[in-house]
């Protein structure tokens, strides 16, 4: 049974204590790529959570009402990479037409987002560990609620550390390694929480 | 055939994916934390990458070049599945430890930038071969990686105790954090030999400063990404001259 209690521990348990950037090194690309400024990583946040939540809600239909009763669980990589793709195409159309603010906003970061294997990554983990649908998607937005967090935290440490001076050969991106790799120890603190 | 040993040296050495390129990011911090997990996990994306380079390259000419992304995807991905039931039946040990790092070998990059940059435009042979040799280059770093995190955080390489009974652990380096600094030390290495090389007039273009640091910039190599911009480049270009 799908209680409240479970939906919460998901949502604690996918946004901070197996955060997906940290502590499963999903989504690398745009973390470490799309940090440099808090504004830019926010906009990149919001795409995710927006995308992954709507993706793991079709995947899970999917998953539920096509691949099920056809008995073809095996493809469903294939199944969800192009549903993915071809969903967030979908999506930017359908806000460059209908809410152009919103496209604005979130529009240079979708296409980014279509090979972000945190989407996939998604999706396939709900399948794994056998979620419904409303767990699913619950377990979709928790996740990109903590990629959000940790992108945010990232670029705002990103700004502070222009000002310092960072050895020559840790100059770019070696020092932003090491700041996820001690962002990714603050964030062993969480385990306990559940 | 020197042409096989020359693509076999260039995955291996010249243009290793992992060392040079800087591709792949995500499977090599999420799976070494062992040497046999790295070995593992470059093997079979080894197997994905020279099957789908060959399969590619024999059907180079068929597909429509403004499909092409999302076919080689589902060739990739149709490969990976392969492998992922093959794993589950005869090596259930490494299909657990690598879970689900197995079916994201799709959007590796590697692979789809080999697909393009290589193998939809070269013949199978070689095609087949740039494969291997990148697939082999790939568990090279891994199984590397995966050493050094598995010798300080476990005392261990493959499994048997290597360090001295007095030795402890420093087990922070098989958790996650261990991943981001090994990495951090590898790419401070980088910039060092780079800067060096450039000091000596040689041109280091080739490496990458690496494909995280901005993917939308990814040269050669091929990010997946730059795909997708470059056909709408592409496209309004090709617009640009009907008008």
């Amino acid at each position: 049974m799908e209680t409240c209690r479970d939906l919460l521990i998901i949502l604690i348990g996918s946004s901070l204590v197996s955060n997906v950037v940290l502590s499963q090194f999903l989504g690398l690309c745009p973390f470490l790529g799309v940090s440099k400024k808090v504004e830019t990583a926010a906009g990149m946040g919001t795409a995710v959570i927006f995308v992954i939540t709507l993706a793991s809600a079709v995947a899970g239909v999917i998953y539920r009402y096509v691949l099920t009763p056809l008995n073809i669980t095996y493809l469903q990589t294939i199944v969800f990479i192009l549903v993915i793709a071809a969903l967030v195409q979908f999506v930017e159309m359908v806000l460059k037409k209908y809410m152009p603010s919103l496209y604005n906003a979130l529009g240079v970061y979708l296409p980014l987002i279509t090979t972000n294997c945190a989407v996939l990554g998604v999706a396939l983990t709900n399948v794994q560990k056998s979620y419904g649908i409303l767990t699913g998607v619950v377990n979709g937005f928790a996740t990109s609620v903590g990629f959000t967090i940790s992108i945010v935290i990232l670029a705002g440490i990103r700004e502070k550390m222009a000002y310092n001076d960072v050895p020559e050969s840790f100059r770019g991106m070696p020092i932003v390694l090491i700041t996820a790799g001690l962002m990714a120890i603050a964030f062993c603190g969480f385990s306990g929480l559940l | 055939m020197n042409r096989a040993g020359e693509r076999l040296y260039n995955g291996l050495i010249k243009e290793n994916p992992t060392f040079v390129l800087m591709l792949g990011m995500c499977p090599t911090l999420a799976v070494t934390t062992s040497a046999i997990n790295g070995l593992g996990m470059g093997l079979t994306t080894m197997v994905v990458l020279a099957l789908s380079n060959a399969i590619i390259s024999l059907l180079r000419n068929i597909i429509p070049d403004k499909v092409r992304i999302p076919a080689f995807i589902v060739i990739i991905a149709s490969f990976v599945t392969l492998v992922q039931m093959l794993l589950q039946a005869y090596l259930p040990f490494l299909y657990d430890a690598l879970g689900i790092y197995i079916p994201l070998i799709v959007v590796n990059c590697i692979i789809l930038g080999r697909a393009e940059a290589y193998a939809s435009k070269n013949p199978v042979i070689p095609s087949l071969f740039d494969g291997i040799g990148m697939g082999l280059g790939f568990s090279f770093a891994l199984t590397c990686i995966g050493a050094v995190r598995e010798l300080i955080g476990a005392g261990q390489l493959f499994g048997i105790r290597v360090m001295p009974a007095s030795y402890v652990p420093v087990s922070i380096f098989i958790m996650a954090p261990g991943a981001f600094f090994v990495l951090a030390a590898l790419t401070a290495l980088q910039n060092k030999i780079k800067r060096a090389g450039e000091k000596k007039g040689k041109d280091m273009s080739k490496i990458q400063s690496g494909c995280s640091e901005d993917c939308m910039n990814c040269k050669e190599s091929g990010c997946s990404h730059r795909f997708f911009g470059e056909d709408k480049k592409e496209n309004e270009n090709k617009e640009g001259e009907v008008k």
